[in-house]
């Protein structure tokens, strides 16, 4: 990956980091824990990997994403917003009675946003459905879907695996957000769901493990998996829960919180002197 | 009399209406030889696919192919199309108003020998909750096939309820017109007027004979539709006959009698009222139009019910 493509990407994922702050600040609640260890994915995919058109979200032949972890639509909504779909200063609108940010995304509500998700796991049955039509009419878009780790106990997760390798549905790419950590603590002690990759792995994808936080091993692994015939991908990434503010890092408290004013200026101030670095 | 079950006219509707939507996908959770969605799996085998026994993703795959434009029916019983997937369907296919359409057979008592497991008597009341969704409950197979062609150019998620029992075709001549949301009045009696949906239409109608031969004179009413509901149609049956039965092959909770009772409630009439339908409680094994018989769905008990209230309202007046 060229330096200045990886700058910029690291760029442009602290803005959205900056955004999911702003957002759930403003809202008084969200989950900014999810959302910024998706943050740099979800980066890569909207700036560097999906054909996506702002001006015409409902192209036919675009890329389609479904964030199955739905609660983290902080993230979503802020590279969305980096994008070029909405103003970025519409993040402050986030949760509140008449926005168009609904605290999990709807789909008829916000461009951009291709399918309506918040219940767990469902997202992922309906990525499948996506890439199954684009197969069957032979549609040059691929499908990605991000689901948390702790949301895989869900049941319909492992019907849509089982479905999406039978029918061999290799235009479409998950990716599980591994950052160890569910509402109730650590997925280890509250419903284990690993080993993740060889659970995976017997169902019939092709699996890469990659650290979320290194867009050169993202980009690797999404070439990979564009390569692979006859088989789904999936990308577990190894993440840090509030990757990127000081306080929240690997902090499970911060899943389902907003920060106060005293805790905004200091994750701000992390994501200001971040951003210092990099320009 | 002509007997065809609603499902069969279900399968021979998908081929007609494959042929006039090419964007038009079928889904089956292994049941495809019973919900007989096989019909339209043998000519086009391209647009059909089997999701196994996994009907909750059955439902999530049905919304991803129905969000990329594409027009989709899944099917399965109704005790696994409405009742193990609902949550699916609601936040899947419900709230972003997609272009689902859910063919649910072997709904209701008349299932027969497979016993409670499988009779689903709840599956109206728990789709007509959500926002959105139009409920249709055919009456015969004509009527089953008119209202899945009128999905040709109609948008929005739809449950279709079918049966699996062979049923009386009513629904004759070159006047017969399908149109959703919209209630048909079978008969114009004026002494009290038997709102009935499903299977039951029929035995409304037997009990019109029965009725009229003692001297009373009722209006049968087909509500094919529950959701919307015609309200006019009823509205009007209740001023003019100021008695009304609904009549179901579904529990008295939640489904057409509920329906037409929160509207008479709403609109402030107070007509007598009766319900006819699965009270609270389960079914059992048994054959089918046994089983009907046993838990009251049949012109014979009709009759008693509209006796009644007759009688009591007769009564009243007094």
């Amino acid at each position: 990956m060229d330096a200045q493509i990886k700058k910029q990407l690291q760029i442009t994922a602290t803005k959205v980091r900056m955004g999911i702050i702003e957002s759930t600040f403003n809202a008084k609640s969200g989950h900014p824990g999810g959302s910024l260890s998706i943050a740099d994915i979800l980066t890569y995919l909207y700036m560097n990997r999906m054909n996506v058109e702002p001006t015409n979200p409902a192209l036919e032949s675009r890329d389609r994403f479904v964030l199955s972890k739905g609660h983290t639509a902080p993230a979503l909504y802020s590279v969305l917003a980096q994008r070029g779909f909405f103003p970025v200063e519409e993040l402050k609108n986030l949760r509140k009675i008449g926005s168009r940010l609904q605290g999990h995304p709807d789909m008829l509500k916000v461009p951009g946003v291709d399918m309506s998700t918040g219940s767990l796991g469902l997202g992922f049955s309906a990525a499948c459905g996506m890439a199954l039509s684009g197969k069957i009419s032979n549609a040059p878009y691929r499908v990605y879907a991000v689901l948390g780790d702790g949301e895989i106990a869900e049941g319909i997760v492992w019907e849509a695996a089982m479905f999406a390798a039978h029918y061999q549905l290799d235009n479409l790419c998950a990716v599980i957000d591994n950052n160890g950590l569910q509402i109730d603590g650590n997925i280890r002690d509250v419903m284990s769901s690993y080993p993740i990759d060889e659970k995976f792995r017997a169902f019939g994808w092709n699996v890469i493990v990659i650290d979320a936080h290194d867009f050169e091993q993202i980009e690797d692994a999404f070439n990979e998996a564009e390569c692979k015939v006859g088989q789904p991908t999936m990308l577990i990434q190894k993440s840090i829960k509030g990757k990127g503010v000081s306080f929240m890092e690997n902090d499970v408290s911060w899943h389902g919180r907003a920060p106060n004013e005293a805790e905004y200026k200091i994750a701000m101030a992390d994501l200001e002197k971040i951003l210092e670095k990099l320009m | 009399m002509e007997r065809i079950a609603t499902r069969d006219s279900y399968g021979e509707a998908l081929c007609e209406l494959g042929l006039k939507r090419p964007d038009m996908i079928v889904l089956d959770a292994d049941l495809a030889e019973a919900t007989k969605t096989v019909k339209f799996k043998n000519k086009f085998p391209e647009r059909f696919f089997n999701c196994g026994i996994q009907e909750a993703n059955m439902m999530g795959v049905a919304a991803g192919i129905a969000a990329t434009g594409r027009l989709v029916f899944a099917s399965s019983f109704a005790m696994f199309a409405a009742g193990r997937p609902y949550e699916v369907i609601r936040n899947c296919i419900g709230y972003p108003h997609l272009n689902v359409k859910i063919g649910a057979t072997h709904a209701g008592i008349s299932v027969g020998e497979d016993g409670a497991s499988h009779q689903c008597n709840e599956d109206i009341a728990i789709m007509r909750t959500i926002p959105g969704m139009t409920v249709i409950n055919p009456s015969d197979a004509v009527e089953a096939k008119a209202a899945v062609l009128a999905m040709e150019n109609h948008y929005g998620p739809v449950y279709f309820r079918f049966g699996r029992l062979a049923v009386p075709v009513i629904n004759k001549g070159p006047d017969y017109k399908f149109e959703i949301g919209k209630g048909i009045a079978l008969t114009e009696g004026d002494d009290v007027a038997i709102v009935a949906t499903g299977l039951m239409v029929a035995q409304a109608l037997e009990a019109y004979e029965m009725l009229r031969d003692k001297g009373v004179n009722a209006r049968i009413i087909n509500i094919h539709t529950i959701k919307p509901l015609d309200e006019e149609i009823i509205l009007r049956a209740a001023r003019e006959t100021n008695k009304i039965i609904t009549v179901e092959e579904h529990s008295t909770i939640g489904g057409l009698g509920s329906a037409v009772a929160e509207l008479l409630a709403e609109k402030e009439l107070a007509p007598a009222f009766a319900q006819v339908g699965i009270k609270d409680e389960f079914g059992v094994s048994g054959p089918a139009l046994e089983l009907l018989k046993k838990y009251g769905l049949c012109a014979e008990n009709i009759v008693n019910t509209a006796l009644q209230i007759c009688a009591e309202r007769t009564c009243v007046s007094l």
